[in-house]
């Protein structure tokens, strides 16, 4: 039995992202569980299933939406890889008949609360690099992630004027997207002048760290035809682990990530290829990052990532449109289900200024903690 | 002083690798039943699945395999040392660990360049692992 096409993405719903949202986090995420439930033309106890992330729980959302039979639960604990993993896991529920309506809440103070930049130490699955690594100096994601940049450096001559193409790129579609919280341009002489953060990380390669809330509601496909939105159908996915996937420093090729064990399988599930994608939202909690996803999806060989990003092709009207709200680096760090969003407004025609002409097709990634990698390939009905 | 930076809870398993640098050797697990070396130290052989350990002494040399060079203060406790280098290592037994390079210029680095290990006491009681560039043999 295949996942392909049992489940639909039915509702987005997003609060505002800022740098201090004066809310708890549960707030935030029921605000934004709301608005995507509304934007499904359900009621709140219409949800069945619920996968939650980070310091929330399912019973949070029994209690406020009064939920009288909630008939599935579950955590995909993948850091950044999380939301389009859930996708894979509320699909796989519904798929098995357990539920109709799965809710993704996601929702974080993550600028004003624990810092997304360091609060790794805290997470199980850093448990190997808090006893081994962070002793000795490397303590936050870009210094984890570093050396896993300055190896494909070396080896395939990439540069950090490659990295500035993607981070100039996705500005550019935030401001296009409009909800982002960076509103300036940015050029890619800022770039290259921002302050080293972790060499060869700049300032300007490193997402943002954010308020906020965002949620989908992913539906039976049967359900899925007479409801309010035009239904996005999720044709592939996939999740997939690195080699070593506690600690980057033992892993044989630092520059192979779980995606690329994901991407093939849920490319074979969709039975589409990679001309077919016209929008591609890939996870960017660095632009290093980026780059490593799409030699690993295989839009391009291994150590082309550097060039295949030059000359528009991941612009709104180039070969590959790239990050259309302005990802994690320019909308707002909500752990990629605004990755999700995004691609589900893409496929409805409705991303407003962002808008890629005739998106038929398009992918959404996620990526966490130390290179997990889950991908979803999706299509307008 | 106080001690800003993070330090390690060792488990059972990894103990010994942490006693070990306290008196001055880096220690590596081998399988106790297939001899496979593995770190960093965990319960399990990969490979035949067995708890046995057998220490060994590493030799103390190895290769870079990368590195990052940090300017940004993530822990209050490094701050004094910005910028520092951390390589990651490729040891002469075949696994790879990461650890501050000392006295070195992140210019002139290349993967492949030879390390020698460096053992240095943080605290009372904890000894960290660093490298320094090894004379090319």
């Amino acid at each position: 039995m295949s996942l392909r096409e049992k489940g639909v993405i039915t509702g987005i719903g997003e609060t505002a992202y800022s740098r201090a949202s004066g809310k708890s986090v549960l707030a935030l995420q029921l605000e934004a569980s709301l608005a995507a439930i509304a934007d499904a033309g359900l009621t709140p106890k219409d949800i069945d299933g619920i996968i939650v992330y980070g310091s929330t729980v399912a019973e949070d959302f029994i209690t406020n939406f009064g939920i009288a039979d909630l008939r599935f639960s579950a955590v995909t604990p993948m850091g950044g890889a999380s939301s389009v993993a859930a996708v894979q896991c509320a699909i796989a529920a519904i798929s098995a008949g357990i539920c109709n309506h799965v809710l993704i809440p996601l929702g974080r103070n993550g600028s004003s609360g624990t810092r997304i930049g360091t609060r790794v130490q805290q997470m199980p699955q850093f448990r190997t690099i808090g006893e081994f690594e962070m002793p000795v100096g490397a303590i936050a994601p870009a210094q984890l992630y570093a050396p896993m940049a300055r190896r494909h450096m070396e080896l395939y001559g990439t540069t950090s004027r490659h990295l500035a193409e993607i981070a100039v790129n996705t500005r550019k579609h935030a401001l296009l997207n409009g909800r982002g919280m960076m509103t300036k341009p940015l050029t890619v002489e800022e770039h290259q002048a921002s302050r080293m953060i972790s060499d060869p990380l700049r300032l300007f390669d490193c997402s943002l760290e954010s308020d906020g809330g965002c949620a989908v509601v992913v539906s039976a496909a049967e359900r899925a035809r007479d409801m309010k939105q035009r239904p996005v159908l999720v044709m592939g996915v996939a999740e997939g682990h690195p080699d070593s996937p506690s600690a980057i420093t033992q892993r044989p090729d630092l520059t192979r990530l779980g995606l690329a064990k994901a991407a093939p399988r849920a490319f074979k599930m969709a039975g589409v290829s990679h001309a077919d994608i016209d929008v591609a939202e890939v996870y960017d909690c660095f632009t290093y990052i980026v780059l490593c996803q799409l030699e690993d999806m295989g839009f391009c060989k291994k150590g082309e990532g550097g060039p295949f990003v030059m000359d528009g092709t991941i612009a709104i009207d180039g070969k590959l449109p790239l990050n259309t709200h302005g990802g994690l680096l320019s909308q707002a760090h909500m752990a990629g289900i605004n990755h999700v969003v995004e691609l589900t407004r893409q496929l409805r025609g409705a991303a407003g200024k962002a808008q890629v002409k005739d998106a038929e097709i398009g992918l959404v990634t996620g990526y966490g903690d130390m290179g997990d990698g889950s991908i979803a390939i999706m299509r307008r009905a | 002083m106080d001690y800003l930076k993070p330090v390690p809870e060792p488990t059972p398993e990894s103990k010994p690798y942490w006693d070990a640098l306290n008196e001055g050797r880096l220690m590596l697990q081998s399988c106790g039943a297939c001899g496979k070396v593995r770190h960093y130290p965990r319960p399990l052989c990969d490979a035949c699945f067995s708890f046995d350990v057998r220490w060994i002494n590493a030799k103390g040399t190895g290769t870079i395999h990368s590195w990052t060079v940090t300017h940004h203060a993530f822990n209050p406790g490094f701050k004094a040392e910005l910028p520092y280098v951390l390589v990651t290592v490729d040891l002469a037994e075949g696994v790879r660990m990461q650890a501050p390079l000392r006295q070195a210029d992140a210019s002139t680095l290349k993967p492949g360049l030879p390390v020698r290990l460096l053992i240095e006491s943080a605290r009372d009681g904890l000894a960290l692992p660093a490298f320094a560039l090894a004379a090319k043999a």
